[in-house]
């Protein structure tokens, strides 16, 4: 019991910034915008809430828990947002291809990420190649007090910092959003059918940037998770890995649904440590691993055969718009 | 007063004028027709008024009031609905998403209350739509009825409809038409862009005609009659001097025989097509835009897979007659059938924008090769030929085909269709947007494949053009063939009566 208690918790706990992602990039895609610049992004939100966290620990004697999540926090979003920000700006103000402005922001965001990491490391002089930010990562892991005593139900439903919960509070936001309220209808429209919405009187850019930003906000707080709660505030480079494409990987795999994300996030987590937890080889765990994205290629299989309309990407997706085009 | 009214509008797309100095109004409880050949600048005109387009110059009057229209939000405000020949509708979404869509009242958002009033507005005029119907299961009339609702449940007093009757069966326009009827009674304007003669006779009131761009006048519906709009409609007919030998010899080369062609949309684009192209000849197509022209090239061409009939050509080498339609595109193109087709965008199909000349000369003739290396020698002394043969103005043969003017662009990919010594030439707007000289080079080069015996098939949309240059003019309207008629002696009236006639079933109505 306590065994698939833990498992369950660290398929949470691995499931999360996938989460944040997958609800980043589905707004995104919503509106029409293919930002395969997500992994960057991630890197991004990571690094810049690691930067604000830094100055605030080494700067300050006593760490406030409120200013310590905060801080990090703001810095984030305010780091992801500007990257976001450019993307926007080149494939929707710009026009310029989706593909290459996204793996271009990827590859800045991962070099992004690690230049700055390392000269934070070179700050502080350390012998390791990592960096600590342990007092910070407690205000992000404080847990409610009771949950200890609840034994497994504890473990598994209340042993995790807020931002567990924000992750699923975000996805469920944005699923009531896209189902239910006009703003959802327009962004889809915008991102089905351009002409469409811009001849129904919706400023399609509009819709396009604060999507993607916003998309690229949430998706940014999934690198700060991944450092503050998961890492335990320990930054080290390239750390973060390929959990940027799996988010992306996820939107597919739930077919654009956020709600589904939730559920579709800790399947994920789960099969990224399931190598834990049962008895292969070690020269085996690649291929365990390789799962993630064998499931999610079947998922593509299988939507693509059923060719069910409502399972599809969003049908502008990846293509600019220009009114006056002829 | 008039509802609606626009003076001096002027649009340019860079160097084309689509809109000179266009006069048009229209009064309160009365329905308009715009009437004009392809090209003559009608949905240019619309888009403007429902703020897809923004106009260079002029004003633009509702009620009477001077307005700025930049926006299609703002053409709402102005109670002005658009109902696009291409439908804009969210497939994924239900009518009522659809009908809702863009709405900013300040309302709460409720689609339920949204699908009561839309079943209101539908009871009030007649229609027939299920509010929580996915478009993407609708058929094109359901659809064309969405789109006309959206706009009334926007409380539009003001509609223009462009082209609504070119995807409706007879049946579907008559109640169309009717529903028009209807909302001219409830005092409601609308502007109606058609093609089709008959259709403008027996719903407008006034019918405003556009000529190249050019506004030529508005007339009452009761004081005129389907010759004098033609004569309108293709004016007067310019002299071009183009150069026409007899045919020599003319022998049947293809043979189309009942070719019948039903897209996926379940409408027929191509209906009983019976016809010869000869040799020695130039067979002129002539019809509305999307009359199917198109299709018909591409099924002979083996592009696309109709669904009956034959096509039969007679190979001059063998004498032997085959059949077209058990062939590949490219047994076709071997056999000497060969497609030169300019699109809208000129280069989607045929040349590739980011090639060489040379380039594109060898997307014809790699196959040919037995090493898996390219000989490029042959394929550039092609491009070489071509370029001083035609003329072609280009630093090189390797520049990319894309930097070429649109003359030039069209020299190429004529030039090498020809260079391949066809039996059966099918060249699809060839001059489209081509200045005076280039156009005559094009035509020269039609005129010499003719004299060395080429079966050659022109589609054109310049009636004068058409006039002079073929030996006979194939009408095509609504995917049927509307009559064949002898270039030397036929009247642009002729050709513009039989390509503004209805399709078959009402001919006579």
């Amino acid at each position: 019991m306590e065994m698939i208690a833990q498992f369950i918790y660290r398929s949470i706990l691995q499931g999360t910034p996938l989460l944040y992602g997958a609800t980043g990039e589905i707004l995104t895609e919503k509106s029409g915008n293919l930002n395969l610049g997500i992994p960057g992004i991630m890197y991004v939100g990571a690094i810049s809430g690691v930067i604000g966290g830094f100055f605030y620990q080494t700067n300050s004697d006593y760490i406030d828990p409120f200013l310590a999540v905060l801080i990090p926090l703001l810095c984030c979003l305010l780091g992801s947002l500007l990257v976001s920000l450019l993307y926007c700006f080149l494939t929707v103000t710009l026009r310029a291809n989706q593909n290459v402005t996204g793996l271009a922001i990827t590859t800045f965001g991962v070099g992004f990420g690690n230049f700055f990491g390392g000269s934070l490391i070179k700050i502080l002089d350390s012998d390791v190649p990592y960096l600590a930010l342990v007092k910070i990562a407690k205000a992000y892991k404080t847990t409610p007090d009771f949950a200890s005593d609840l034994g497994p139900i504890g473990t598994i439903f209340f042993s995790y910092g807020f931002m567990v919960y924000l992750a699923i509070i975000i996805a469920v936001i944005a699923s009531v959003v896209l189902k239910r309220t006009k703003v959802g209808l327009h962004l889809r429209a915008v991102g089905e059918n351009p002409a469409t919405a811009d001849a129904a009187g919706i400023n399609v850019n509009r819709y396009k940037y604060v999507a993607t930003c916003l998309g690229g906000m949430i998706a940014g707080l999934g690198g700060l998770f991944y450092v503050m709660d998961y890492s335990n505030g320990i930054w080290s480079n390239n750390g973060f890995g390929d959990r940027g494409w799996l988010a992306i990987a996820i939107v597919i795999f739930v077919i654009w649904k956020p709600s589904l994300a939730i559920p579709g996030s800790y399947f994920f987590g789960a099969l990224y440590i399931l190598f834990n937890y049962i008895n292969v080889p070690m020269t085996y765990i690649p291929i365990i691993q390789m799962l993630p994205y064998v499931v999610t290629i079947f998922v593509l299989v299988a939507t693509s055969v059923r060719k069910k309309r409502e399972n599809q990407p969003p049908q502008a997706l990846g293509l600019s718009y220009f009114r006056e085009e002829r | 007063m008039n509802a609606l009214e626009l003076r001096n509008v002027t649009k340019r797309f860079g160097e084309v004028v689509a809109n000179n100095k266009v006069n048009l109004s229209v009064e309160a409880g009365e329905i308009l027709a715009i009437l004009g050949e392809n090209g003559s600048g009608k949905t240019t005109l619309m888009n403007m008024i429902s703020g897809i387009y923004y106009p260079d110059e002029g004003e633009i009057f509702v009620n009477g009031e001077p307005v700025t229209i930049s926006s299609p939000k703002d053409a709402f405000d102005y109670k002005i609905g658009m109902i696009h020949q291409h439908f804009k509708l969210v497939d994924v979404f239900t009518a009522t998403e659809n009908i809702v869509l863009g709405i900013d009242d300040g309302k709460h958002f409720n689609l339920k209350e949204a699908a009561k009033k839309t079943a209101e507005i539908s009871e009030k005029y007649g229609f027939d739509i299920d509010p929580k119907k996915k478009v993407y299961t609708m058929s094109v009339s359901e659809k064309q009825t969405v789109e006309i609702v959206k706009v009334l449940y926007r409380g539009a007093d003001i509609l223009i409809l462009d082209e609504p009757t070119a995807v409706l069966t007879p049946q579907e326009t008559e109640k169309l038409f009717n529903v028009l009827r209807k909302m001219k009674e409830d005092g409601k304007s609308i502007i109606i862009i058609t093609h089709k003669m008959h259709e403008v006779l027996s719903v407008s009131d006034r019918v405003a005609i556009l000529r190249r761009g050019e506004y030529i006048n508005t007339v009452k519906t009761s004081e005129t009659n389907e010759a004098e709009l033609t004569e309108m409609m293709v004016g007067k007919k310019i002299s071009l001097n183009i150069n026409r030998s007899e045919p020599v010899d003319p022998v049947d080369r293809l043979v189309v025989k009942d070719l019948n062609l039903i897209n996926s949309d379940g409408v027929k684009v191509l209906n009983d097509i019976n016809f010869a192209a000869r040799s020695g000849e130039i067979l002129g197509i002539a019809g509305i835009a999307g009359s199917g022209q198109r299709e018909l090239l591409e099924s002979i061409a083996g592009l696309i897979s109709p669904n009956s009939g034959e096509i039969s050509y007679n190979d001059p080498k063998t004498e032997e007659i085959v059949n077209l339609r058990e062939k590949t595109p490219v047994q076709i193109r071997d056999l000497g059938v060969r497609l030169s087709f300019v699109p809208e965008d000129r280069l989607g199909m045929g040349l590739v924008g980011n090639m060489d000349i040379v380039d594109n000369m060898m997307l014809r003739s790699y196959k040919k090769g037995n090493s898996i290396f390219l000989d490029r020698q042959p394929p550039k002394d092609l491009a070489e030929t071509i370029i001083e043969d035609l003329e072609v103005v280009t630093p090189g043969p390797t520049t990319p085909v894309r930097r070429l003017s649109g003359g030039n662009v069209q020299k190429v990919l004529v030039g090498r269709e020809i260079a391949a010594a066809p039996t059966v030439l099918m060249a699809a707007y060839p001059v489209r947007g081509l200045d005076i000289n280039s156009s005559y080079t094009i035509y020269n080069l039609l005129n010499e494949q003719k004299e060395n015996g080429v079966a050659v098939i022109f589609v054109g949309e310049d009636l004068d053009v058409l006039l002079e240059l073929c030996d006979r003019i194939l009408v095509i309207g609504s995917g049927r063939v509307t009559g064949i008629v002898d270039g030397r002696t036929t009247t642009k009236e002729e050709v513009g009566l039989l390509m503004t006639k209805m399709d078959g079933g009402n001919e006579n109505g």
